[in-house]
């Protein structure tokens, strides 16, 4: 498949984008700036970007607590999502729901969810919906190896599956489910092999590899978007941060990390774009600096809003 | 003068629903067994042929996903009806009810609103046994964001199924499957039974009989009785158990000075318990006698075993002797 230029480079910027709003989450953390549990995604980029990118407004995202990056490439404004980060009124939930339960109508960020899984089975209702009203929006549903373990998962995958439902199941597969490895959850290798149990194609690709990632959810999404039905795709990646900022990680395997930081996803497509000559040095530092430029902007967005008052409590309970 | 037309509850909620599927194209119904052969009870008989296969679909035997795809659709804006085949499968489906439909308005800053009905039988009384008889309204009465409904008549089956398909909130709608065959005449023309009210089924002054689900016929036949010996109950039909009518409620013990709440759930931590707290707490002056609760006992039911069924359940019996005590009370 070949990739324009012009996707090229949008894929490149928002993996940049991504980098540095969760690298100033974590930064912002560790000065003690911000306290609680910040479930960052750097290291997934290449995932978050080459799924996100190639989306429609009106097409709609599903994920979980690691969700920074997607609803970031998917449209969130990262100062309204600075700020809900922050808990203030004028994050994208009011303050009410923070890091791990962002959404943005607008964009068609549908929810990150704190149950495992569940945002896979909420997502079939959205696709649900989409096919109802014979719309060509998909829906996708992003989720880790350590969902694939849940009855959402197998319901979820079953009924979009015997519904043929526009729906794309990507899985991160960081290869560990919160502190447990891959090995103790998961009596198989790819994930994606599951795939034929629910009566979809399902591909495992390098999750670091954007270009990869984007041709094969590209392949997926024209799947869906003519009524074929779903698809899965798994990406194998990992997470620099551990679970969540803060984590000692000392569950991982000797030299573990250090392997997959050789294979930082945004590294690898800046080598690629350089010797393609659609990148250079400069280049690469200004799309730098135009993200942390916007990273610091919604900061100083987030930190000038107020807090919510306490009657935040009892709006919205019931329509 | 209106025309009528007598119907089962069993055909009146099917009518309701029929009447707001040709209203609306956004509603739809899906769920176990719901389409083809027309609901396990048959409840849904008709639907599939008027409606079609887009609008009304089986699923496969999947609790919590069914839940969570009305939670799906219903953001985007449809209204869904999923089907929840025995109320003892809620607990399948309980975190899509409570940590999900319920909570996803609030906790998404108002973005959403979630326009679903979860529709489910409480079969108590068919002897289905342990897994299938089960009254678990309480659970879901514990529940901000939720709405929950429990008719015993045709009339308000009717009624209510209309007023919580058409109401933007989750809505658990709970059937009484050994009541499907009580008929009733109700109107022909459309009508609506609002959600929140609790409604005065019969006046009186001497004590007030608030019944819920089921029970109504139970406390109907309480009422019947005490007349006989001289007392006027005055019969209240909860039928909205999530959120509960405490004024409809107030008004009634203002007058009558006495209370007894029947249930077919548990008597312990059953809704009942709430309703006599809440009434204790706030009516004390007026109350002649304590408030009465009147449930099942804290056990289960068998497969099969009436005689054990009505040694568990609450009986109208039970009622009378109640309703005699707080007569007397000093």
């Amino acid at each position: 498949m070949t990739i324009s230029n012009e996707i090229k480079l949008e894929l490149y910027k928002k993996m940049v984008l991504v980098r540095s709003f969760e690298s100033e989450i974590s930064r912002a953390f560790a000065a003690g700036e911000l306290k609680g549990f910040y479930h960052t995604c750097l290291g997934e980029e290449a995932l978050c970007a080459g799924t996100g990118v190639p989306l429609r407004k009106d097409d709609r995202i599903f994920t979980t607590h690691r969700c920074h990056g997607q609803t970031l490439v998917k449209g969130l404004d990262p100062r309204r999502m600075m700020a809900e980060i922050y808990g203030r009124i004028d994050g994208c939930c009011r303050g009410r729901g923070g890091s791990i339960h962002l959404a943005d109508r607008e964009s068609g960020c549908m929810g990150s969810n704190g149950i495992v899984g569940k945002d896979i089975a909420i997502a079939v209702g959205a696709a649900y919906a989409q096919k109802y009203r014979k719309s060509d929006a998909v829906t996708v549903a992003y989720f880790g190896d350590g969902a694939c373990g849940t009855g959402a998962f197998h319901e979820g995958l079953n009924m979009a599956g015997v519904m043929k439902l526009p729906i794309i199941f990507v899985c991160h597969n960081n290869l560990y489910a919160q502190m447990t490895s891959i090995k103790w959850h998961c009596p198989i290798k790819n994930i994606a092999d599951r795939a034929v149990g629910y009566g979809m194609p399902g591909q495992s690709v390098d999750g670091n590899d954007v270009f990869r990632v984007y041709e094969s959810f590209s392949r997926a999404l024209k799947r869906a978007r003519v009524g074929q039905g779903p698809s899965l795709i798994e990406g194998k990646t990992f997470r620099w941060h551990g679970h969540y900022e803060g984590d000692p990680c000392k569950y991982l395997l000797e030299g573990e990390l250090e392997k997959w930081m050789k294979k930082d996803p945004i590294k690898r497509c800046e080598k690629v774009l350089k010797m393609e000559k659609l990148l250079t040095d400069e280049e690469i530092h200004k799309i730098a600096q135009e993200a942390e430029s916007r990273i610091k902007e919604a900061v100083e967005f987030a930190r000038k809003s107020p807090s919510p008052g306490v009657d935040e409590v009892f709006k919205d309970i019931l329509v | 003068m209106s025309e009528k037309m007598t119907l089962n509850f069993s055909w009146a909620v099917n009518y309701g629903i029929k009447e707001e599927m040709h209203r609306d194209p956004d509603v739809c119904l899906f769920g176990e067994e719901v389409a083809t052969i027309g609901g396990a009870f048959g409840q849904n008989r008709g639907l599939l042929d008027e409606f079609g296969p887009e609008r009304v679909q089986d699923t496969p035997i999947s609790e919590a996903t069914i839940v969570a795809m009305a939670i799906g659709a219903a953001i985007e804006g449809l209204r869904p009806i999923c089907e929840i085949m025995f109320m003892n499968f809620l607990t399948l489906c309980a975190d899509e009810i409570y940590n999900q439909a319920a909570k996803m308005r609030w906790m998404f800053g108002g973005q959403f609103q979630v326009p679903m009905v979860i529709k489910t039988v409480t079969a108590g009384g068919w002897g289905a046994g342990a897994h299938h008889s089960s009254s678990l309204e309480a659970w879901f009465a514990h529940t901000p964001g939720l709405k929950v409904v429990m008719p015993a008549t045709p009339y308000d089956g009717k009624g209510l199924i209309k007023s919580a398909i058409r109401d933007d909130n989750p809505v658990l709608f709970i059937e009484p499957l050994a009541s499907y065959r009580i008929k009733e005449e109700i109107p022909t023309e459309e009508y609506l039974v609002p959600i929140g009210k609790a409604v005065v089924k019969k006046e009186g002054n001497d004590i007030t009989i608030l019944s819920v689900g089921r029970m109504l016929q139970r406390a109907q036949q309480a009422v019947d009785t005490l007349a006989q010996n001289g007392i006027n109950a005055e019969l209240i039909d909860l039928l909205t158990v999530n959120p509960l009518d405490m004024e409809t409620i107030y008004q009634s013990v203002k007058k009558t000075r006495r209370l007894i709440i029947i249930h077919e759930a548990q008597k312990i931590c059953g809704i009942g318990a709430e309703i006599a707290a809440d009434v204790s707490e706030n009516l004390h002056e007026y109350l002649s006698a304590p408030v009465k609760r009147i449930g099942s006992h804290f056990a289960h039911m068998g497969t099969n075993q009436p005689a054990m069924d009505e040694a568990y359940l609450p009986q109208s019996n039970d009622v009378v002797k109640a309703a005699k005590d707080m007569l007397n009370y000093k």
